[in-house]
């Protein structure tokens, strides 16, 4: 016989995976629109960020349903995790927004010359999430652990991005309006990373039972 | 008493078969007395076809009775009095031209604690069956095999079908009278408490055979279980005392009801 609550979870699952799905594609499209300086795809990406939030809002309603019928053990923490991932989801969508925001500006303005590859910094936040996203979908702790220490890896990258820029700012002073978009941009990449983290740790909670946020060591 | 009528059907025509909510019940002002005491108040009430409406409330509110006005239960009780009228398919089910056993038929019934008659598994099921003339035993074997399979139960009585039904479990009496109640295809079916003394696994396969009839048949159930009710039904009405408090759709009742009342009952701060 059918299983109608384990029905009621699979759907929930399933629009968490189409939820992150339009997240990865505005993140990709945010990058692609400021690498590419395209205004027009830019444009495109703050346009779609509504999806995304309508996305969080459904998830919340069928989360709450779910939880009327008083579910237990994994299964509520399923319905709990499966929250707090739309959200970082949004959140993700929201930086993918704010870099399109930035691309705009910059593809109506001169480029400047720089010496940094924004694109591998991309490739690594958005591998980071769709790693977490996969161990949300295959329930694998391991997997969502070793995405963890993962983040500051990207740290370390924008960290780098934000001392040349600062050097190209101090060298060519005429560049600093668009320089500071480019900081933005790549402070947005740090935080989606930093939200693919925090998938994993919930995915960590779903698993084990164990809350390993705001701990030094995983 | 303000008169409530049913909210407009937001679940899937497929689902209902009800498309644009027409309702396969209509209760309308109805008010039952046991001798003097006034045990239902003035209720009005729709319920639509192929959903299940969960009736909830603390004891003695009513709700029980309410289900048994559906099927005219309450007539075997001398002092009972009834007014207003209710309606299915849209005739008046208390008109004086209405055949009770036919009614009965129509509207099925599953109580609180399984009642298996003393009989084998396969008797249980054939009883009501024969009552209503169905003779050649292919047909008898046929329409039994398919109601035990639609109460999920057949693959496990299947090979001692003429076995006391008393050796069976007290969940799969229960589905076993499930089994007797859509042999005879009711439209409605009726059920008071039905796992209220089963264990966790055993209601939950009632749960989930619940959820899988009612794509057959219109289903009312009264439970004390609110996360029951959160479950299966489509539909939740409250009760107080004979009084319809609310009645919405059961995500509304559980995460956003409109009476305080309802509020503090399924929240546990009374009942």
């Amino acid at each position: 016989m059918e299983n109608h609550f384990e029905t009621g979870l699979d759907a929930l699952r399933q629009k968490i995976l189409l939820m992150a799905s339009h997240a990865e594609m505005s993140v990709n499209q945010s990058v692609q629109a400021l690498v590419q300086r395209d205004y027009d795809l830019a444009v495109r990406v703050r346009e779609a960020d509504n999806v995304i939030d309508q996305f969080e809002v459904e998830i919340d309603e069928m989360a709450i349903v779910l939880l009327t019928k008083a579910p237990l053990a994994s299964n509520l923490r399923l319905i709990t995790v499966a929250m707090k991932v739309s959200q970082n989801l949004e959140r993700i969508g929201d930086e993918a927004t704010k870099i399109a925001k930035r691309a705009r500006d910059l593809a109506q303005e001169p480029p400047v010359k720089l010496n940094f590859d924004i694109t591998r910094m991309a490739v690594l936040s958005l591998t980071m999430v769709k790693d977490a996203l996969d161990s949300f979908v295959h329930r694998d702790s391991a997997a969502a652990r070793a995405i963890i220490p993962r983040d500051k890896e990207v740290d370390a990258l924008n960290k780098e991005i934000h001392q040349q820029l600062a050097q190209h700012m101090t060298a060519n002073p005429e560049t600093i309006g668009r320089c500071l978009h480019w900081i933005v941009a790549a402070k947005s990449l740090e935080r989606i990373a930093d939200h693919a983290k925090n998938i994993a740790e919930e995915v960590v909670y779903l698993c084990e039972a164990l809350d390993i946020r705001h701990t030094s060591k995983h | 008493m303000a008169e409530l009528s049913m909210p407009k059907l937001n679940v899937p025509a497929a689902k209902t078969n009800s498309p644009g909510g027409s309702a396969l019940i209509e209760i309308e002002s109805l008010s039952l007395y046991y001798g003097a005491s006034k045990a239902l108040k003035n209720i009005s009430l729709n319920l639509g076809e192929k959903v299940v409406t969960a009736f909830i409330g603390p004891s003695g509110c009513g709700k029980s009775t309410l289900l048994r006005c559906l099927n005219r239960m309450n007539d075997l009780i001398d002092s009972v009095r009834i007014e207003g009228s209710c309606k299915i398919g849209g005739h008046d089910i208390y008109s004086p031209d209405v055949d009770v056993i036919e009614l009965r038929k129509r509207v099925g019934m599953v109580f609180q604690k399984s009642n298996p008659f003393p009989k084998s598994i396969y008797e249980n099921v054939a009883y009501g069956l024969r009552l209503h003339g169905v003779k050649a035993k292919s047909e008898l074997d046929g329409r039994i095999e398919q109601s035990l399979r639609n109460a999920a139960l057949w693959d496990e009585v299947k090979d001692r079908l003429h076995t006391s039904a008393l050796g069976l479990s007290g969940g799969q009496q229960q589905r076993l009278c499930i089994a007797r109640a859509i042999a005879i295809k009711p439209e409605i079916i009726l059920m008071d408490e039905p796992a209220s003394a089963l264990d966790p696994i055993a209601t939950t396969r009632i749960e989930e055979l619940i959820l899988e009839l009612k794509k057959d048949f219109t289903i009312v159930i009264v439970t004390h279980n609110m996360q029951q009710a959160a479950r299966i039904s489509d539909y939740t009405a409250f009760f107080y005392i004979g009084e319809l408090i609310e009645f919405d759709t059961t995500a509304k009742i559980f995460t956003n009801p409109s009476k305080k009342q309802t509020e503090d009952y399924v929240t546990g701060r009374f009942g």
